[in-house]
């Protein structure tokens, strides 16, 4: 069977099956287990009106239960194994990671990465934001400065290899070092240490554009009058925007800013695909991806150690969360 | 907010030219490969894509034919125009080139001015005039066959539509395509009505437990898809679907989950209860409220996690790798640029342009047509 007819018909049968599923198991709880006709229709309707919320919860909490709580555990265990998974070694591939020097020099580009990418980000989105906000073209700089949230990070590094090819005649980089005169064309994704920051604009390229949105609507939001305010008091521009509006606004700054440092500990395609991990550049996902199918146990125990990173964030983001329901 | 006080007209230009620089920062590296994926494969590699409107000066390389080769005295000598030979006329169609340079290796094809006499080894001479016209001289007698003729010539830029033809129909990538967009398609429509549901249950109705599952799936939304990877793929293996497309298709619909449910949540609660308290004192049991009232009025947030979820699934290179197989009719773009076309053809720069054009085509599209909604989403997910 062609994968495009198999892909209609489990939409058919995924779309089909999910309404059937929502309807039928609302129809019976409504109609056989709590029947509203009968002995005790007040009770029965209050008991369907109880379980009804896990009616309609169940898919979403079994797929989120399966593929993502199941694996938090799953894979803690896998990593305790060894390579072919049927020897108990314990912390055995936790303590070849941190012997291996590949694993330190990814852990310590990622912790490059994490600072930079998002401070990047960040610094550009605020920076866009604020000064397209005046302007009559702005919503039209706007998106082309948010387009490439819309490339992948394959197609975003191989336009970026149009820029840092080693090659004149190819690579925006080298061509202007050739204008000012220099002589032979450089690799810049082969310079030790600063070709991580090389591989880090391609991030941050593709993420101000998130940043600006957010901060920019953030930054309308701004009350006027504080502004007025300001401006009355004879502050300057710079101490309106860094004095009045930036303190205003901080709490979704740092909203932008963890979003894209998880995302930061989730991308490995860019490393992938333009150095593939070699020249000093590796990082976690990519790191691991460099065990898939190979070593399950150190897989799991980079993928552990990924999470492990994650989880202050996470529970920021679930502390922030709370916060904000009550 | 356009006449407040104290807005200065020198800071305004400021603005203006600071913006115009970030935009074309931000734009050029793409219009970069667009230009490129336009151009024939040899000017690519001569000169930069800034330079496509211009001519480009490319070697070429012809033969001088030793069957016309005439004594003259104790010399013998070929002559004959460059740009009658067979191997140079398939470059120069129209026959209106002009020699720059010439030269008799390979290694230095453009050694002396055009229209000078160079002196090669073992006394042979050889001139190559702007027009084509050569003249080939050697005290002994040529070989067998004749010798090569080295020569730069400017040819005018040409654009077309080669790379197109050669991704789309060889390599492979038109199957690719195909692949995208049946793992896209399903990926992004199943997530929508699941999440849809659960998300009116934590929005809409009491029950014990629901602030902390709304907490875990806040929570969930940073678990890294590298944990899921060994056990869900080994799960797969075991009841069965190993690496197929049904894999990753339910391996996408999880794990778009947690943005869905927490997208179209915050959507649901801002909805004006007063609507649905209405609608639940005539009478209208939650499933009704959910699919005649807060359905039809979500399509907002449905289109805006629907764009996210098509943009993500479309741009994935990780679960693709991972969960679908790695055959080489099984494999989506993403996947086919990244292991294929970057490895084997690492230099052809017209091919990589072209792919990597046909591949964010799409997302491009949706981007531009879809941006209000997509902006919508991304303000709903995170400021409040």
């Amino acid at each position: 069977m062609s994968p495009l007819l198999q892909g209609v018909l489990t939409i058919v049968i995924g779309v089909g099956g999910c309404v059937g599923y929502f309807y039928f198991a609302n129809l019976i709880l409504d109609k056989v287990i709590f029947p509203t006709k009968g002995p005790n229709p007040g009770r029965n309707i209050n008991r369907a009106n109880q379980v009804r919320p896990w009616l309609f919860l169940f898919p979403a909490i079994f797929a989120l239960g399966l593929y993502l709580v199941y694996p938090v555990i799953g894979s803690f265990y896998r990593s305790l194994f060894n390579r072919a998974g049927d020897e108990f070694i314990g912390g055995g591939n936790y303590a070849a990671l941190l012997a291996d020097d590949g694993f330190r020099t990814s852990l310590f580009n990622n912790f490059l990465w994490v600072i930079f990418v998002p401070a990047g980000a960040t610094f550009f989105g605020l920076l866009a934001a604020q000064l397209t906000d005046r302007l009559k073209w702005g919503n039209i700089a706007k998106s082309l400065i948010f387009m490439p949230m819309a490339i992948s990070f394959v197609g975003a590094s191989l336009i970026w290899k149009f820029v840092y090819a080693n090659d004149a005649d190819i690579g925006m980089i080298n061509a202007v070092r050739e204008m000012l005169g220099a002589e032979n064309p450089v690799d810049v994704l082969q310079i030790p240490f600063w070709n991580n920051f090389f591989l880090m604009v391609i991030l941050i390229w593709i993420q101000t554009g998130f940043a600006m949105v957010i901060l920019s609507a953030a930054l309308r939001g701004v009350p006027e009058d504080t502004i007025e305010a300001a401006i009355i008091d004879g502050a300057n521009p710079f101490q309106i925007f860094f004095k009045i509006k930036v303190p205003q606004i901080m709490a979704t700054i740092v909203v932008v800013w963890t979003t894209i440092t998880i995302l930061v500990l989730k991308v490995f395609d860019i490393v992938y695909a333009t150095t593939g991990g070699n020249f000093g550049t590796e990082i976690l996902p990519s790191y691991m991806m460099s065990y898939m199918f190979r070593d399950d146990g150190r897989a799991t125990a980079v993928a552990f150690v990924i999470m492990l990173i994650v989880t202050p964030v996470m529970i920021w983001n679930i502390m922030q969360a709370r916060k904000e329901m009550r | 907010m356009d006449n407040i006080a104290g807005q200065k007209s020198a800071l305004s230009w400021a603005t203006n030219i600071a913006v115009v620089f970030m935009v074309l920062v931000w734009l050029i590296p793409t219009v970069g490969l667009f230009v490129s994926s336009f151009r024939d494969r040899d000017q690519i590699s001569a000169s930069g894509w800034w330079q496509a409107p211009f001519s480009v000066e490319l070697t070429f390389r012809g033969r001088a034919p030793v069957e016309e080769a005439t004594q003259d005295g104790s010399i013998w000598v070929i002559e004959g125009n460059i740009f009658e030979d067979e191997e140079v006329q398939a470059a120069f169609s129209s026959g209106d080139g002009t020699v720059t340079a010439f030269g008799d290796s390979g290694r230095a094809p453009a050694e002396y001015p055009a229209g000078t006499v160079a002196e090669l080894d073992d006394g042979q001479t050889l001139s190559v005039a702007p027009d084509g016209a050569y003249r080939f001289t050697s005290p002994e007698e040529f070989g067998r066959r004749g010798p090569r003729i080295y020569f730069a010539a400017d040819t005018p830029p040409q654009f077309t539509l080669d790379n197109y033809r050669n991704v789309l129909t060889a390599d492979n990538m038109d199957r690719a395509f195909i692949n995208t967009l049946t793992v896209t398609i399903p990926a992004t429509i199943i997530p929508i009505l699941v999440a849809a549901f659960a998300a009116y249950a934590l929005a809409w109705m009491q029950f014990p437990g629901r602030g902390l599952l709304i907490a875990a799936v806040v929570g969930l939304l940073v678990v890294p898809l590298q944990l899921a990877l060994v056990p869900m793929l080994n799960l797969h293996n075991a009841i069965g679907v190993g690496q197929s497309f049904l894999g990753i298709w339910m391996a996408h619909t999880a794990f778009g989950m947690p943005l869905a449910i927490y997208l179209l949540r915050n959507y649901m609660v801002g909805l004006p209860r007063d609507i649905i308290e209405c609608a639940k004192v005539d009478g209208a049991t939650d499933f009704e409220v959910f699919t005649k009232i807060v359905l039809p009025l979500s399509f907002p947030a449905l289109a805006s996690f629907a764009i996210f979820q098509f943009l993500w699934t479309w741009n994935d290179l990780l679960v693709a790798k991972v969960f679908l197989p790695s055959s080489d009719e099984s494999k989506v773009m993403t996947v086919k640029i990244a292991d294929d076309l970057l490895g084997s053809r690492g230099g052809d720069w017209g091919i990589l342009a072209t792919a990597a054009f046909v591949s964010i085509a799409v997302p491009l599209v949706v981007f531009f047509t879809m941006q209000r909604y997509l902006v919508r989403g991304l303000l709903a997910g995170s400021v409040k």
